[in-house]
């Protein structure tokens, strides 16, 4: 049977099932082959704190979105066209996001009585008509999956759990999806279990050959490859990609790469990567706690190393004391903080931007600490480069604002030609650098470089440059002990100096406003670059002029700012926390900021920005 | 002696001519109370550390906050003078990430065990290659005298002007249930004995902890004074030494028996007769006779106290081994190239 196939610009998908369902991997397989395709893509992985919340519940509901399209796209999509419900706490919990006409794929087998009861469903929705409003497909994933495995030999309770790879397959014939990638995956995934892996197999091709025989689908998708420039792609999602950035900042500067972590989501996922690559020379310390993490990276830097710490907020909260010893010692020191709802345990699995002010302020003391945003997930792997040219270049501990969105979304990346990344040069002192007062030479530890204010690191190990050093406030250049009241007044301000110094060493901004008539600038910082542009995209499109300029770098302030800032009648700051970097930057540039400020655990939506651009231009 | 005498100290490089206590002393002026036991430790420890023959610059102290953590300035070597008990944290990144460094951990009882208890013990579990002092005076000196984990029950105090309710640490029995494979006691002012323990310590590959008993003239004068004192030292003090039957007293009249239900006692050699005293082994694969040693003394009179070497064990160290999985790996799987792994295995071209 031939069916009629119809070209689209552009699809967002939702997997959406029990946490136990498989949503994620049958996510990341159709990520994966739209990537072949060619297709440009983002995806949203949203998945409860708890690992497995009881079967069948609201809170037990894990979705998996991906946006992809023959032209390029900067977010995972605000609502999907297509919702695939595994169970009635999925259609629930999802159902909200659908919009009237788009395609709801439901396991009709989950529908029971007992099923629809523990979500609240009084009635059958898929009978009862409330889902009129939707192109609804009921099919029975769960019996046609165990119907297609009958002669394995495997229990009914394996041939059911294959049911994330029948839906699979029936999407893949929708979206003409190749097959290749998944039919190696799965084979490599379970090749020690032949019959589990012959029958997922299976249930993916019946899910395949049931789109192409049922009526239940008349039409078939196709969506052609994006026109983009031209290289090596692959699939990136954030974590991997900041994880990948560490090691190639160890590499570019020579030094092994420490890093002494302790788990947390959703950071744990970079200790795990860059666990595995020990064949770079990593080396990775699961500590005691967050202190530990931190207290041991300072130590590997002290010795020469580049010393990095990944952790969460509540994580940030414990390390903050050595942090700021890392002030005071000036030691090159990489803290990543990927973002979660807070406060305290807040909501582990949920994206947030309310760090910000713990990274630029969170320690007892005048302790500045140069911050850098990635602005996508493929993007963390050029920040997490950045933030150690930082690090190494001004003795300084530097943050890493990652946040939950960056770090399990996912983009094509174009993989760069590792020969075309600057080296980063620790420059390490291994000469005598002061002349005493009776003509001898001698090593001050604290003597800064004019250009950077950096100071010299010395590493155990080096012949006559022995020193002590410790958070006590040091003389100026001695770096001996000092209480000196003017020696402090200096020293605290020579260390904002040399933060404010780093600003002389990042690109200047560039606005983007295509028409160069815009009146309102939409600013933004980190995860938000995507939405955000998305939205300036609606905006234009509608005929209307806005400009916007992204953050990469929070602390120092790119040095052009505050003029951009001044040129416009109206500034909007999108951001997912209460107005942290607006407060900055009413503080330092005396300019009024339009926040917005949603903290939903969900990066925002490119239409919800749009009103809000809209709403603004209509009161100009 | 040289560092030939140390195998644990291969990797550290040696010194080119022999050093004097002089060439470990700084330019800093020391600055503890006239009369405190840091003193001696500060002075036995420069003339100690000649005798390892290792490049000065290869040496490190790292320690936390106290009047004993200031130790690292007073030493021309590396120095660290870090944060309120975090030090052995610290000092782990550094011995792990650099084993050609003699990696040492200055600490007080407050430091070590109260703020820093964690940092300790999991630095003793795995085997760090750290040689940790913990100098004990049963008080928090630099904040002027409030009681510590150390300090015997019922201590007045300033936080404590009706006597402290806390049960006290031993911090033998600590680092042995921490799986410690290197653990010692010894006395600030016995200049001998010291030397002699941090010898041992330097030699032992892995962790090493060695608590010192010190004086704090100031806010705890004389809590080990019976242990000085010649008078009374001998009756209370018993010096294990691997190998040899454990015997104190004045005329080594006290040993310590096994009891037929597995205890150890103290008893009168005459009674039981010389064959039944048992012997001490550092080396015991079982740390089960080194923390019933440890718990003979008692807290409050100090009888029974035995110092010296309680355990000494062979067991890879936590950087040997981090080096060893590293090598593994990189002979099974070639060294890196980081444009293959940035690459992956997942990818399409765009043209
Ligand atoms: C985070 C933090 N909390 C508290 C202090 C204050 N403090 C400094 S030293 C100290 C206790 C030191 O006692 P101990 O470790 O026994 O060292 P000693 O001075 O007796 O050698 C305390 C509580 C501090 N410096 N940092
Ligand atoms: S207060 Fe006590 S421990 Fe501190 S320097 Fe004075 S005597 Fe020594
Ligand atoms: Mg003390």
């Amino acid at each position: 049977m031939s069916k009629q196939v119809v070209q689209l610009s552009r699809v967002v998908i939702r997997f959406a099932g029990d946490s136990g369902d498989g949503m994620q991997l049958a996510g990341d397989r159709f990520t994966s082959e739209t990537a072949g395709m060619g297709n440009d893509l983002s995806t949203l992985p949203d998945f409860p704190a708890e690992i497995r919340a009881p079967a069948g519940t609201l809170p037990g509901v894990s979705a998996f979105q991906l946006h992809f399209a023959d032209h390029d796209i900067m977010t995972p999509g605000d609502s999907p066209n297509v919702l695939v419900a595994m169970n009635p706490a999925a259609l629930k919990a999802n159902l909200n996001d659908v919009p009237r006409g788009a395609d709801i794929i439901v396991n009709t087998d989950e529908f029971t009585k007992r099923n629809l009861v523990k979500v609240g469903y009084e009635t059958n929705p898929i009978e009862d008509g409330s889902l009129e409003p939707f192109k609804v497909h009921p099919i029975a994933l769960t019996s046609m999956t165990v119907e297609a495995l009958k002669d394995f030999d495997i229990s009914k309770k394996e041939a059911e759990r294959a049911k994330n790879m029948f839906a699979l397959g029936l999407l893949c014939w929708l979206y003409h999806r190749p097959t290749e990638g998944t039919v190696d995956f799965l084979t490599a995934k379970f090749g020690k279990k032949p019959e589990i892996m012959k029958a997922n197999l299976r249930a993916f091709e019946a899910g395949w050959s049931y789109g192409e025989t049922t009526e239940e689908f008349s039409i078939q998708y196709e969506i052609s490859p994006a026109p983009m420039k031209a290289g090596t792609y692959r699939n990136m999602s954030g974590n991997l990609a900041l994880s990948y950035g560490l090691i190639a900042a160890s590499k570019l500067s020579g030094l092994t790469l420490f890093l002494g972590s302790y788990p947390i989501t959703p950071a744990s996922d970079i200790l795990h990567e860059l666990s595995r690559h020990k064949r770079f020379g990593v080396m990775t310390f699961q500590a005691e706690d967050e202190i530990a993490g931190v207290g041991a990276a300072i130590g590997a830097s002290y010795g020469g190393a580049l010393g990095v710490t990944t952790t969460s907020g509540p994580g940030v909260a414990l390390k903050s004391e050595a942090i700021g010893l890392a002030v005071s010692l000036e030691l090159p020191l990489l803290v990543v903080d990927v973002q979660r709802g807070g406060p305290s345990t807040g909501l582990p699995t949920k994206t947030e931007q309310s760090d910000l002010l713990q990274a630029m302020f969170g320690r007892n003391g005048e302790a500045p600490v140069p911050i850098v945003a990635p602005q996508s997930p493929s993007d963390c792997f050029y920040a997490a480069i950045e933030a150690a040219r930082i690090a190494i270049t001004y003795r300084t501990p530097v943050f890493l604002l990652s946040d939950g969105y960056l770090a399990n979304g996912s983009e094509p990346w174009c993989v760069p030609d590792v020969s075309a990344l600057a080296k980063i040069e620790p420059n390490f002192a291994t000469e005598l650098n002061h002349e005493a007062a009776d003509g001898t030479m001698e090593f001050w530890p604290y003597l800064r470089d004019p250009e950077t204010l950096a100071r010299p690191w010395a590493v155990p190990g080096t012949a006559g440059l022995e020193h002590r050093i410790g958070g006590i406030e040091k003389a100026d250049g001695a770096g001996t002990i000092s209480y000196d009241a003017d020696n402090h007044d200096k020293m605290v301000r020579l260390r904002q100096a040399k933060v404010d110094a780093v600003a002389r060493s990042i690109p200047e901004l560039v606005v983007d406003d295509p028409a160069g008539d815009a009146r309102v600038l939409i600013l933004g910082w980190g995860s938000t670059y995507g939405p955000i542009g998305a939205a300036c995209r609606l905006v234009r499109g509608e005929g209307k002029s806005v400009a916007q300029v992204h953050l990469r770098h929070v602390n120092p302030l790119p040095s052009n700012l505050g003029t951009i800032l001044k040129k416009y009648d109206c500034v909007i700051l999108p951001e997912m926390n209460l107005g942290q970097l607006s407060m900055l930057l009413r503080a330092k540039y005396l300019v009024d900021i339009i926040g917005y400020n949603q903290v939903r655990g969900m990066p925002f939506k490119s239409d919800e920005l749009a009103a809000v651009i809209n709403d603004v231009l209509e009161s100009m | 002696m040289t560092t030939d005498a140390f195998p644990a100290l291969s990797l550290v490089p040696k010194a080119d001519a022999p050093q004097s206590a002089k060439d470990f002393k700084s330019d800093q002026e020391v600055r503890w109370c006239p009369g405190c036991g840091d003193y001696a430790i500060l002075s036995t420890v420069q003339s100690f550390l000649p005798d390892l023959g290792l490049k000065r610059e290869n040496i490190v102290f790292v320690s936390g906050i106290g009047c004993s953590s200031r130790f690292p300035y007073y030493l021309d070597t590396f120095g660290l003078h870090s944060i309120h008990g975090r030090a052995p944290a610290i000092a782990t990144g550094l011995a792990t990430s650099r084993p050609d460094l003699s990696v040492w951990v200055i600490t007080g009882d407050g430091d070590a065990l109260s703020i820093g208890g964690n940092h300790l013990i999991h630095a003793l579990r795995r085997n760090v290659n750290l040689k940790i002092l913990l100098f004990n005076n049963r008080i928090y000196g630099l904040t002027k005298g409030q009681y510590s984990p150390t300090s015997e029950r019922g201590k007045i105090t300033k936080s404590s002007p009706q006597g402290s309710l806390d049960y006290s640490f031993n911090p033998v029995s600590l680092a042995l249930g921490a799986e410690a494979t290197f653990v010692a006691r010894t006395i600030d002012s016995d200049r001998k004995h010291l030397t002699e323990v941090l010898t041992a310590a330097a030699g032992h590959e892995g962790a090493a902890l060695v608590e010192i008993y010190q004086n704090c003239n100031i806010f705890n004068d004389n809590a080990w004074e019976p242990l000085k004192d010649s008078d009374t030292s001998d009756d209370l003090m018993m010096r294990l030494v691997h190998g040899e039957p454990i015997r104190f007293g004045k005329n080594q009249e006290k040993g310590v028996v096994r009891k037929s239900d597995g205890h150890l006692e103290v008893v009168e050699v005459a009674k039981v007769g010389l064959d039944n005293i048992i012997s001490h082994d550092a080396h015991a694969k079982d740390p089960g006779l080194a923390f019933a040693l440890s718990r003979l003394s008692n807290p409050r009179t100090l009888e029974n106290t035995p110092i010296g070497v309680f355990r000494d064990i062979t067991r890879s160290s936590y950087d040997r081994l981090m080096r060893e999985q590293i090598a593994e790996v990189t002979a099974d799987q070639g060294a890196g190239d980081l444009q293959t792994l940035l690459l992956g295995k997942d990818t399409w071209a765009v043209s």
